[in-house]
């Protein structure tokens, strides 16, 4: 039996008067990967930072209708988004280390929440760099600062980060945008080892990778969500027209 | 219409090239000026030595020393004040709101009033006002903290260079980049510590900026501490916030106006200029390095 993990009911969003996201409903699963799909702009990373209120932060927006999670929902009056957040792990579209040591950044979220005992903390930074694909690369230079690495050492350090604090949830931002398709595999890898505690929420605009990796998708269309279902189902039969014709290459 | 053009232009960089030229030239002269007016009188003994004979002979530790001292207490004090104040204006309050907007008007303000106001000020409140009262209640009414001293001249001038602080810090702390806050938060840190934490020592230089501009600024300055707490002459050092001390700023303006032998003393005048001028420019120089150090990364 799957479990019913988030839930969003007639989302929508505003920047000011912009319209980004409207009446959104569909179920995301514990334990499975779901991939938000759609061209530029269509509303993926605003839908993704609803879901751990990230966007409360940005002056002049609002939210309408209901993101459900463990049945609570997450924008009722008395929902400490502080906790919220603790629970849900988060890898930006642009990779956004702090300008610290690489160890540090990912002792960061364990020191937060209490962990302060050096031997816990080693032994969370080295398996959340493995986790992450990139142990290896960094093993011998944990006290170097994060800026130092390449673009896509960043983006898997922030992975890293997010996983260090053991979230429920992980939101994922085009994790392997500037990666190289080995670190793609393995993050891909990651993935899959990932959703068995996990629930998996990934945005990407390669196909092939949705394909690979989720188990539902849906598909954003101008801020509205226009077909939602089992990946194998969405890349073979869609219903609508539309999600055909993003999907096969036709537009985009 | 081209040449008309080319001309204006060619001007233009001519007036530009004349002025740097000007500047240039007139801090050269007043440098060379300087230094011969020293005399050789600028030296290591110079710097550690008392004045002797009336301040016709010997150094300027005193001045030095009081110069340094009060900076510090100025920095402890307007440090931390200019940096919360800027954490306030830039984290918590809204651009538009009133609180914001007076808070800024009132460092706009501050920034551009005359010195002499500030020690003027800092004689009316924290001698007459504070230090009474600070008399009355724990010195049952016996005179102590009610006339100048090494701390309200300090606190006065921190109130001169706390605008300094404050763009220095404000400008630091906006150069701190969303996305590492937005990290921090969404790995469920509140915002305080995501400040403390992210945004602080992302601002480091700035703050350090900041300071050393602050200190650059009271060292030079006079007016502020002319009524609060400068003397004229001291044999002994501060040992406490209730003494008065000697600064180099004060001590060059005595010298050339009120020295028992103007003429005699033109060299130790001049020296003590270099002096304080020297400590000034590496200060600034400093700040500036910071700056462009923290502009790169
Ligand atoms: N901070 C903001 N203020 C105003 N409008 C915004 C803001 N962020 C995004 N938008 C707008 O909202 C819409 C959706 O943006 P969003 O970033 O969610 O798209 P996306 O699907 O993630 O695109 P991409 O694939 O390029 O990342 C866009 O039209 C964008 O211009
Ligand atoms: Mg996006």
């Amino acid at each position: 039996m799957k479990e019913l993990k988030i839930e969003t009911r007639n989302l929508s969003f505003y920047y000011g008067n912009k319209l980004a996201l409207n009446s959104v409903s569909f179920n995301m699963y514990a334990n499975h990967v779901t991939a938000l799909i759609g061209p530029s702009g269509c509303g993926k990373s605003t839908f993704l930072r609803t879901l751990n209120r990230m966007n409360d932060l940005i002056p002049g927006t609002r939210v309408d209708g209901e993101i459900l999670i463990d049945g609570l929902n997450i924008y009722d009056k008395d929902i400490d988004v502080v906790n919220l957040r603790k629970k849900i792990g988060m890898v930006f579209q642009r990779s956004n280390p702090f300008a610290k040591s690489i160890y540090d950044n990912i002792t960061y979220g364990p020191k937060i929440n209490g962990i302060h005992k050096k031997e816990v903390l080693d032994e969370i930074v080295e398996s959340s760099l493995k986790k992450a694909a990139i142990w290896e690369e960094v093993k011998d230079r944990l006290d170097h600062s994060a800026l130092g690495l390449s673009g896509g050492q960043q983006q898997r350090l922030c992975i890293a980060r997010a996983l260090s604090v053991n979230p429920e949830i992980l939101l994922m931002d085009e994790p392997a945008s500037a990666l190289d398709p080995i670190s793609t595999g393995k993050i891909e890898e990651l993935i899959f080892e990932l959703k068995k505690t996990f629930t998996i929420i990934i945005v990407t605009h390669n196909m092939q990778q949705a394909a690979r990796v989720s188990d539902y998708t849906a598909f954003f269309y101008m801020g509205e969500m226009v077909e939602y279902g089992k990946t194998k189902k969405i890349f073979t039969t869609p219903d609508k027209k539309q999600t055909e014709e993003y999907i096969t290459g036709r537009f985009g | 219409m081209k040449t008309s053009k080319k001309i204006t232009g060619g001007l233009l960089i001519g007036i530009t090239g004349f002025s740097v030229f000007l500047i240039i030239a007139i801090l050269i002269f007043m440098l060379v000026m300087i230094i011969i007016g020293a005399k050789g009188e600028f030296s290591w003994k110079f710097i550690t030595q008392f004045p002797q004979n009336g301040m016709t002979q010997g150094g300027i530790f005193p001045a030095l020393f009081g110069t340094a001292l009060m900076v510090i207490i100025m920095s402890v004090a307007a440090v931390p004040f200019g940096t919360i104040t800027a954490i306030y204006l830039t984290e918590y309050a809204h651009e538009e709101s009133i609180i914001s907007k007076s808070i800024r008007f009132a460092v706009r303000t501050l920034a551009v009033v005359p010195s002499i106001i500030f020690g003027l000020f800092g004689l009316g409140f924290f001698i007459k006002f504070i230090g009474t009262g600070m008399d009355n209640m724990f010195n049952a009414g016996q005179l102590k903290w009610a006339q100048p001293n090494i701390l309200w001249a300090s606190l006065t001038m921190a109130l001169l260079t706390l605008p300094v602080v404050i763009v220095s810090v404000e400008e630091a702390i906006k150069s701190v980049p969303r996305e590492m806050r937005d990290a921090s938060l969404a790995l469920g840190a509140t915002k305080w510590q995501t400040i403390r934490k992210v945004v602080i020592p992302g601002a480091r230089s700035g703050i350090l900026t900041g300071t050393i501009l602050a200190i650059s600024r009271g060292a030079g300055e006079v007016a502020p501490i002319l009524f609060t707490g400068a003397a004229y002459y001291l044999a002994k050092l501060p040992t406490s916030l209730s003494d008065q001390f000697m600064s180099l700023g004060y001590h060059i303006y005595i010298m050339s106006t009120q020295s028992t032998n103007v003429d005699q003393t033109l060299p130790i005048q001049f020296a003590t200029t270099l002096v304080l001028l020297l400590l000034t420019f590496t200060l600034n120089l400093s700040a500036i390095l910071i700056r462009v150090r923290l502009r790169k990364k």
